[in-house]
């Protein structure tokens, strides 16, 4: 009899074979779209309702009245970004800030990153691990050492005036350019990892085939290099661009006043003013705008990791 | 004409790294500074180091922000590992965009609708189910580590790819289960890719300022939350003092790690080469 | 490609001519003691060579011998650590590879995978200025002589590994360079379609009478297509000539072992005349004749190379003669279609392999194993070589 009857672990092991598989995808699964997913279903029902004074502080959308459902959407939230032309202004400000920060970030993470390309075993092991360094240790911290640099009285000043190159203080911080300066900072490794990946598995030999067909060195790089490393120029792009739209932490400290960006705009609305629903149509408003490069980000990140496709 | 690109490139490199590295130096330098003002070199001293470990709210902050660390990085390894497996083994399967959606996307969506969106969340799970009761320290880590999640899953994921399936398919010719594969041949293989997600997930956690500023509630102040809301108000040496021991300790971390991760690779090859007879 | 016929019978005048033999003759390419270091490591080592117009020539060495090398600083991408190179009579060293009359085909091919077979071709094309019209008609002459012109607008990845080859060729060719370089530009192609090619190869060079410069490891490929082959061995040349006077006169031992198969027999020289010479072998047993001086100091060691076709198999010990004939047992029969080799094991113990031609189907083998048989060859047919 015993013999027939399987024992409790291959029954495990039959349950694992057929359940398993589910099981494993079930269980991130469920985690990301409860916690990831879901939360914006609710921000886009909370962009809808009206503030109130209230626990929590929002209208509800559906109410039970009189046997019935009584629905209360509110548009006018939205009326309010699009009347007032300090929301339009963060908006366009915080595109037109991100954009030329990414640019920059570009301009100088691509020699970097070909540089490490074409360096050789340690030295090259080295360079990358540079790179991450500063990754990894804190991002506060690092747009934090920059007040003490771009401050009025902070160490560039105060080596300018030192030097008699200039009598007055010059104004950096709480500007724009401190804006730029900081986003370029802080996403610098974000853009110099895939350009590195992707000029790292360039074959060497289609330059030299370039060279070899009467290219120059600078038209190689244009017609060869450039259009092989687009991948990396994209992805890398977009891991600047996107979250430097919304960023809040490096205009709060290091812009002025007037730095309008959209993550300042939505923290403001939501710690300051209290109002929950305004800041949810914010976040809607930024999320409309970010839809079509974050779905681009995850095709090109798709195609990375599946290259048979 | 190699010369004047290799000059450039050398000239990029140097420029772009100190860039990177001479605000950090800075912080470090001037914690070591006896006078309050940034600029002003007063003599050597350690006296910051001595105030911020005074500063009780500080080395609460601190305590919070590691215990919330630890426990977002272990449960973000938990539910990242499974979903970078499922990315690189599992072929095609329904809603799998859906699930690479929900991966690629924390990587780069603004912290501030991330933060806003989950503290909806919570409030709204509160009125429907009364969990979680109020905000605090569950709700950090919950928010933690779904976006730890996505990081542990895409640095799993790119290990697996970067390794053929024939080890596992082989010893799946041999008879071994699924599971048994998982973690006699897979988890060891993927070991240093685990380790690194967790370290990333922990060091993601302690830094996050945005997310936590959202769903933290009172008792649950972290070091970030705390250090930026001293920040705001102008350089402090204390924060300097407290930059340095944080970059130091983070940097041995990661060395520590690394060298790590590169004995345990040589051994790796060490064993392949005894294995296929090849001398070395 | 009107000239065409005109070029074949100009190559076809030269190739008879044998400028290598002729002391007035000018060298295209010039090798000046080349050297190439890589830290302390010689891939080439102190290499002189001259290649001439209209020359299909081919380097031919094991791997990591350095061929890649030498063909490379001809190119430009490498520099020689010293040395000179020259081509048409010009100092290549301060010459960058895209000012340099050659072209190459990549090992690899390296086609730029970002743009069509056409535009591949015609990348060289534009470099250099030309016409929109003119690109496109050279361009598609060029794919029809390769037999691509179906395939112009596919990506590289969408081409089979044959058909990458031929672009690859097409775009190496299309600038009509002065030189062109071919590193093992039939590596990856199977056996059939290789042997195919070469014959194509060859015709194409014939066709537009350009000096290619090849580098294989394939002896046989370079046999069957070079009008001259170096062979390489550790950064240095140890013989450069004709595949005729390669395979019958080799000059080391390396040579004849590279090229084909061959007995080398170990002996010392005792008797050297005019007309002819002895050598004594206690690896064979005996004394072998030469039909022809040997020049060397009596007592020398030397070795005698004998090719397995050229030894002869009785049954009998042959009348006629004594000289160099040798017993001993079959001891191995390997049966290869065309021929059939037998392993003879002399009385000395050394193993001499034997080639014999099959010429009817229905031949019962000639011996079997164990059979008792005379190993002996014609006195012309040794070569004597002293290193
Ligand atoms: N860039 C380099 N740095 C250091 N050593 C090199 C370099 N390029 C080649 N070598 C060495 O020089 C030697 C000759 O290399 P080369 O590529 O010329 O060989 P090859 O004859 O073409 O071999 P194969 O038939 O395998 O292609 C090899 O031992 C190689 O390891
Ligand atoms: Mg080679």
């Amino acid at each position: 009899m015993s013999d027939i009857k399987p024992t409790l672990k291959q029954r495990f092991d039959r349950w694992m074979i057929r359940h398993g598989r589910v099981l494993v995808i079930g269980l991130p699964y469920l985690w990301l779209f409860l916690f990831f997913l879901v939360p914006f279903l609710i921000v886009l029902k909370i962009s809808f309702a009206t503030a109130q004074y209230a626990q929590p502080p929002y209208s509800a959308l559906f109410q039970w009245v009189d046997e019935g459902v009584n629905i209360a959407i509110n548009f006018g939230n939205y009326l309010f970004l699009l009347s007032d032309s300090l929301y339009i202004s963060a908006y366009l400000n915080s595109i037109r800030i991100a954009a030329i920060s990414t640019v920059i970030t570009l301009l100088i993470g691509y020699p970097m990153a070909y540089g490490i390309a074409r360096a050789k075993g340690s030295t090259r092991n080295l360079l990358l691990m540079l790179v991450i360094l500063p990754f990894w240790t804190s991002f506060l911290i690092r747009v934090y050492a920059w007040i003490g640099i771009l401050d009025r009285e902070g160490l560039i000043n105060a080596a300018l005036m030192g030097l008699h190159i200039i009598s007055e203080p010059l104004i950096i911080r709480q500007t724009e350019v401190a804006v730029y300066i900081g986003i370029v900072y802080t996403y610098l490794p974000f853009m110099i990892l895939p350009l590195y990946s992707t000029l790292e598995k360039m074959d060497g030999s289609l330059l030299e085939a370039a060279l070899d067909l009467g290219c120059k060195p600078w038209k190689a790089f244009a017609t060869i290099t450039l259009p092989l490393s687009l991948p990396g120029i994209l992805a890398g792009s977009l891991l600047v661009f996107i979250p430097a739209v919304g960023e809040f932490v490096i205009p709060e400290l290091l812009g002025g006043p007037n730095t309008l960006m959209i993550g300042r705009t939505l923290w403001n609305e939501f710690f300051s003013n209290r109002d929950w629903p305004i800041a949810s149509s914010v976040a809607i408003a930024m999320l409309i705008f970010l839809v079509v490069p974050i779905m681009y980000f995850q095709h090109i990140q798709g195609k990375t990791e599946d290259p048979g496709k | 004409m190699n010369g004047k690109r290799s000059i450039f490139l050398m000239s990029a490199l140097c420029f772009g790294f100190a860039f990177l590295y001479v605000p950090i130096m800075l912080v470090i330098i001037y914690s070591f500074n006896e006078g309050k003002l940034v600029t002003v070199w007063a003599g050597f001293s350690t006296k910051w180091y001595v105030e911020l470990f005074r500063d009780d709210a500080m080395i609460d902050a601190a305590w919070n922000s590691l215990r919330i660390g630890l426990m977002s990085a272990t449960l973000a390894l938990a539910i990242g590992t499974p979903a970078g497996l499922v990315m690189s083994r599992f072929g095609r399967f329904r809603g799998r965009t859906m699930f690479s959606g929900m991966i690629a996307a924390p990587l780069v969506m603004p912290d501030v609708i991330t933060g806003l969106s989950l503290l909806l969340l919570f409030v709204t799970m509160e009125q429907l189910v009364g969990w979680p009761a109020g905000r605090g320290m569950t709700t950090i880590v919950i928010a933690h580590t779904t976006f730890c999640a996505a990081y542990v899953a895409v640095v799993v994921q790119s290990r697996l790819s970067g390794m053929d399936t024939s080890i596992e398919e082989a010893a799946m010719d041999l008879g071994a289960k699924p599971t048994k594969i998982f973690f006699l041949i897979t988890l060891p293989m993927i070991l240093p890719a685990l380790m690194a997600g967790w370290l990333l997930s922990f060091t993601l956690s302690l830094d996050d300022l945005v997310i936590s500023s959202f769903v933290a509630g009172p008792g649950s102040t972290t070091l970030p939350m705390k250090v930026f809301s001293s920040v705001r108000l102008g350089v402090s040496p204390e924060i300097n003092a407290l930059a340095t021991l944080i970059i130091i300790a983070i940097s041995v971390l990661i060395i520590i790690a690394s060298i790590l991760v590169m004995r345990s690779e040589r051994q790796r090859a060490r064993q392949v080469q005894e294995d296929t007879g090849i001398p070395g | 490609m009107s000239q065409g016929a005109n070029q074949q019978d100009a190559q076809i005048c030269v190739q008879t001519s044998q400028p290598w033999n002729d002391p007035d003759g000018v060298p295209f390419i010039r090798f000046e003691k080349v050297t190439k270091k890589f830290g302390d490591f010689y891939a080439v080592d102190d290499v002189s060579l001259d290649i001439y117009r209209h020359e299909l020539f081919a380097l031919l060495g094991g791997s990591g011998c350095g061929k890649t090398t030498l063909l490379r600083m001809l190119a430009g991408f490498e520099d020689p650590t010293e040395g000179k190179i020259y081509i048409d009579g010009v100092d290549m060293a301060n010459v960058p590879p895209y000012e340099r009359p050659t072209n190459m085909m990549f090992q690899s091919y390296a086609l730029f995978p970002h743009m069509s077979v056409e535009k591949n071709v015609a990348f060289g094309l534009h470099q250099d200025g030309y016409s929109k019209s003119e690109i496109k008609e050279r361009v598609a002459d060029m794919l029809a002589l390769v037999q691509m012109s179906k395939f112009a607008t596919r990506k590289p990845h969408q081409l089979s590994g044959g058909q990458r080859q031929r672009v690859a060729l097409a775009r190496s060719l299309v600038k009509q360079p002065k030189v062109l370089l071919l590193d093992e530009p039939l590596g990856a192609l199977d056996k059939k379609l290789r042997e195919q090619t070469q014959f194509e190869l060859v015709n194409i060079q014939e066709k537009l009478g350009t000096t290619f410069v090849m580098v294989t490891h394939d002896q046989e490929e370079a046999m069957t297509m070079a009008s001259r082959i170096a062979v390489m061995n550790e950064g240095v040349i140890k013989q450069i000539g004709t595949p005729f006077e390669l395979y019958e006169y080799p000059n080391s031992r390396f040579t004849a072992n590279f090229l084909g198969q061959v007995n080398l027999i170990e002996g010392t020289l005792v008797d050297d005349d005019e007309k002819y010479a002895i050598i004594q072998s206690d690896d064979i047993g005996g004394e072998i004749y030469i039909d022809h001086a040997v020049q060397g100091h009596e007592g020398t060691t030397l070795w005698v190379a004998l090719r397995p076709e050229r030894l002869r198999l009785c049954t009998e010990k042959p009348e006629n003669t004594t000289r160099n004939c040798f017993a001993g047992k079959v001891e191995d029969i390997g049966y290869l279609g065309g021929l059939s080799t037998y392993h003879v094991r002399l009385e000395t113990g050394k193993r001499i392999r034997v080639s014999e031609p099959n010429t009817h189907r229905h031949n019962e083998p000639r011996y079997t194993w164990d059979d008792q048989v005379w190993v002996t060859w014609e006195t012309g047919s040794a070569s004597v070589l002293n290193q």
